[in-house]
């Protein structure tokens, strides 16, 4: 297993490079700078003389491999730069974010583990029945809906309708305030957890130990509990793991809908107004959380099937 | 006509709608700031943008202010100034009554040591562009000096100050780009997150990409204000979301884009809540004269009179803007009412075509932001109308900082766009003398003898009457020459709700408040 983690972890260094390096080039030939965004709104005449000494004072008039190498430099010592925008460390600035994008993530993954998973199972165990088809009819309807759509609704009817919750904002980081944008961003995962457990429940239930399991005389109760559901969580637990990565890149839409302070947002603004280290920054947190979170989750799978060896 | 009620209701509403009832102390406002999804920090000095404006009127201040109700810069940090030599020395005696939120009074030291610090050209602090109007700070900007020599304190709350131009100082030094700090404070770290000004509200937190919290601030030099215990801005950039927030009552300001405006006019209730202003912004198309067809004043006039900006405004824009009449926008005190809109002919747009050599139409490609109100939507209604003079259209879609970009390089043949075009006639129009390079504001090359010699003359009159009446020549010639397709002056539109008091008719950027004239009555949700 130590082997394993090693391995994973060493893998990790050529993804961050090339990540790393994917960004720096792409945000090196789309046009627009930092200090030409200061006047994009048309209200402000940034002055060429003004433009120029930014440009020369956030080093965007090296060339682009004398640029890569200072980066990689930085990178290596965990130094992710200054922003332009607020001429802080970006590690300030991510840190400030993180805390409420891990909230909204984890919140949204927990309303579609604690819902997604039972309902993929339930359906599963009685295929065809009413439960059966109205919870995929849910399921096809919730991986549809855009989430700015759905966020919207929810805010209608929660908010401004029934008067329940908050329609916007973070407040004091309390529960009421998490909901709307929690639900709004944990409908789509819920809607394919519930769909892979089911699937995955479904051909478990098919497999020959499980046939084997029932003609041994186990009771149904001890068939779920031994061998559908220990199998169908190594599935469900991978599904989960890519889930949550992806959630963060998803909180984007909900995160501006909802006013909710965190990476998502910093990550529109800044490439709008090409703050690249934070862009750079942001990118890089959500690779090494996605990274992080699938390692353990493999682990967690070894853990749980003896049958899965790392070595 | 309707323009001026509008306007002028709005400027009553401002003018007396505090008045006309006993401002309450007490309660929260809770504001918006609807241009992102986050502030670009607490030193205000780093940034031109108006969402970061937003928050810093409620910390800092300025030499001076902006009177929306007069329509004028005012003096803010100083009781007193005296011009002389020519206009160009300006002696401000400094309020004797202003306070930093660290307790400490304001003294030109305060004042000397904010013009120097944005004059440092390592920083490159976008306010430079003001200061440079001072005598000797282009020296400082360049490493040649230490001190602005045009900077001279004559004793802790006097301060002469001279001039590089005989401009109205007031519209260099109102903005937040522009705020007095603390020289003893400022030049700490914690400076540029816990901010410190003479503002009428304190810091109390930022929570970035949510909200901006500030509380009253005891010593303000305006007497009995502020009027609210605290201001809370949150950080809105989506308009539907401020559109709920503010159905339920969550806020008590929302800026309206057009989509909202046609919603909120045809609500009963929510109508009564709407402040609209003539902002000075002016949307055109410009037209590159290095671009053959374009160098002709007659196709710049045809592509004027072959677009129906009537029906796009009502239709597109859906009536959230008035329609422009030349360069200078309706709250500009050079405005010239008497002008008319280039009339949609489009006949007489293919003659004036055929008459410049272009009978068989040209092609040109239009680059645009996907701005919904200036960007291309707008452009795509165009296309059919020139059309139908034979002038074809290629769209080059663009980002917003790509557009700025590109008109400042003159990469392009034609763009659209929103630029601000006022409060100041003066630096407005000074865009089109052929002296301002395309990198400044002269995006389309502007050159013409005449606007040359009536903004000279301009710049050298005291007369302000003789001044206004020369820029409005000025703004008569650039319509004549049609260096740009005029399509309209931004009207800006607020909602509010009926418990929030004291808003004001802010030409120069609506979401702009003097936070502490702004007061709620008992009814408000957050009263108390």
């Amino acid at each position: 297993m130590f082997a394993f983690l090693l391995r994973r972890v060493l893998q990790t260094v050529p993804i961050i490079l090339a990540v790393a390096l994917l960004i720096f080039v792409l945000f090196s030939v789309i046009p627009g700078t930092f200090a030409s965004s200061l006047g994009d709104d048309g209200r402000n005449v940034m002055d060429a003389q003004v433009i120029e000494r930014i440009n020369r004072q956030l080093g965007l008039g090296d060339p682009l491999h004398v640029r890569f190498g200072n980066y990689v430099l930085q990178l290596a010592s965990f130094d992710l730069g200054t922003s332009f925008r607020t001429r802080q460390p970006v590690t300030a600035v991510l840190a400030a974010r993180m805390w409420p994008t891990l909230q909204l993530c984890f919140a949204a993954m927990v309303i579609a583990i604690v819902l997604g998973v039972p309902l993929g199972f339930v359906a599963a165990l009685k295929p065809g029945s009413l439960i059966d088809t109205l919870s995929m009819v849910g399921a096809v309807s919730g991986l549809s809906l855009p989430k700015f759509w759905l966020g919207l609704l929810l805010m209608y009817l929660f908010a401004l309708k029934l008067g329940w919750l908050p329609s916007f904002g973070y407040g004091d980081g309390g529960l009421r305030y998490i909901v709307l944008p929690a639900v709004a961003l944990g409908v789509a995962p819920l809607a394919l957890l519930a769909r892979t457990t089911r699937a995955a429940v479904l051909e478990i239930l098919n497999a020959d130990f499980v046939r084997t399991a029932r003609s041994k005389g186990m009771s149904e109760r001890q068939v779920v509990h031994w061998h559908l559901a220990r199998n169908a969580l190594v599935i469900v637990l991978t599904t989960v793991g890519l889930q949550f990565g992806s959630v963060i890149g998803q909180a984007v839409i909900v995160e501006k809908l909802f006013a909710w302070p965190g990476l998502g947002s910093l990550l529109v603004d800044s490439v709008s107004l090409r703050d690249i280290p934070v862009v750079q920054g942001s990118i890089l947190v959500i690779v090494l959380f996605f990274l992080f979170v699938n390692t353990l989750v493999d682990v967690l799978c070894a853990l749980i099937d003896p049958r899965i060896k790392y070595s | 006509m309707r323009k001026t009620i509008i306007i002028a209701a709005a400027f009553m509403l401002g003018a007396t709608g505090s008045q006309a009832q006993t401002p309450r102390k007490g309660g929260t406002i809770r504001y918006t700031a609807a241009y992102g999804s986050s502030f670009s920090g607490m030193d205000i000095h780093t940034t031109p943008r108006a969402q970061d404006e937003i928050w810093a009127r409620a910390i800092h201040r300025s030499l001076y202010n902006w009177d929306s109700a007069a329509n004028k810069p005012v003096l803010e940090l100083a009781s007193a100034v005296t011009v002389s030599d020519g206009g160009l020395a300006h002696t401000f005696k400094l309020r004797d009554d202003a306070f930093f939120h660290h307790g400490r009074k304001l003294t030109a030291d305060d004042v000397i040591f904010t013009f120097t610090r944005l004059m440092d050209g390592s920083k490159a602090y976008p306010g430079a562009r003001f200061v440079r109007l001072i005598k000797g700070a282009v020296e400082v900007e360049k490493g040649q000096a230490q001190a602005i020599s045009g900077l001279r304190k004559i004793d802790d709350s006097t301060l002469e100050m001279t001039l590089t131009e005989k401009v109205d100082p007031g519209y260099y030094f109102m903005t937040a780009g522009t705020s007095i700090y603390p020289a003893d404070e400022a030049v700490k770290d914690s400076f540029a997150t816990k901010p410190i000004g003479l503002g009428p509200f304190k810091f109390v937190e930022h929570v970035p990409g949510s909200r901006f919290v500030a509380e009253r601030w005891e010593k303000f030099y305006k007497p009995g204000k502020p009027y609210a215990d605290k201001v809370v801005i949150a950080i809105m950039g989506e308009a539907a979301a401020r559109d709920v927030a503010f159905r339920n009552k969550e806020i008590d300001a929302a800026i309206l884009g057009p989509a909202q405006y046609v919603a909120y006019q045809a609500d009963p209730n929510l109508s009564k809540g709407l402040l609209e202003v003539a902002e000075v912004f002016t949307r055109h198309m410009g037209m590159n004269p290095s671009f053959k067809p374009f160098a002709d004043k007659r196709v710049r006039q045809a592509i004027n009179h072959a677009i129906d900006t009537d029906l796009i405004i009502r239709r597109l824009v859906r009536g959230k803007a008035f329609r422009a009449t030349g360069w200078l926008p309706i709250s500009s005190p050079a405005y010239d009412k008497d002008l008319k809109p280039y009339a949609y002919d489009p006949e007489k747009a293919k003659k004036l075509l055929a008459e410049a050599g272009f009978a068989q139409g040209f092609e040109f490609e239009w680059t645009a932001s996907a701005n919904e109100s200036w960007g291309v939507p707008i452009v795509e209604a165009v296309i059919p109308m020139l059309e139908k003079v034979g002038v074809k259209v290629k769209i080059k879609p663009v980002e917003a900082t790509v557009l700025a970009e590109v008109i400042r390089k003159g990469d392009y043949q034609a763009y659209i766009y929103s630029v601000n075009s006022g409060p100041d006639p003066q630096a407005a129009l000074k865009c089109f003398h052929s002296a301002t390079p395309a990198s400044a504001c002269n995006y389309t090359t502007f050159k013409n003898a005449e606007v040359d010699k009536l903004l000279d003359e301009a710049g050298a009159m005291d007369d302000p009457a003789k001044k206004i009446a020369n820029l409005k020549k000025v703004d008569a010639i650039i319509y004549e020459e049609a260096p740009v397709w005029f399509f309209n002056y931004n009207k800006a539109v607020m909602a509010y709700q009926p418990w929030l008091k004291g808003l004001q008719p802010n030409a120069t950027e609506l979401a702009f408040q003097d936070y502490e004239s702004l007061w709620v009555d008992e009814s408000s949700p957050a009263a108390k």
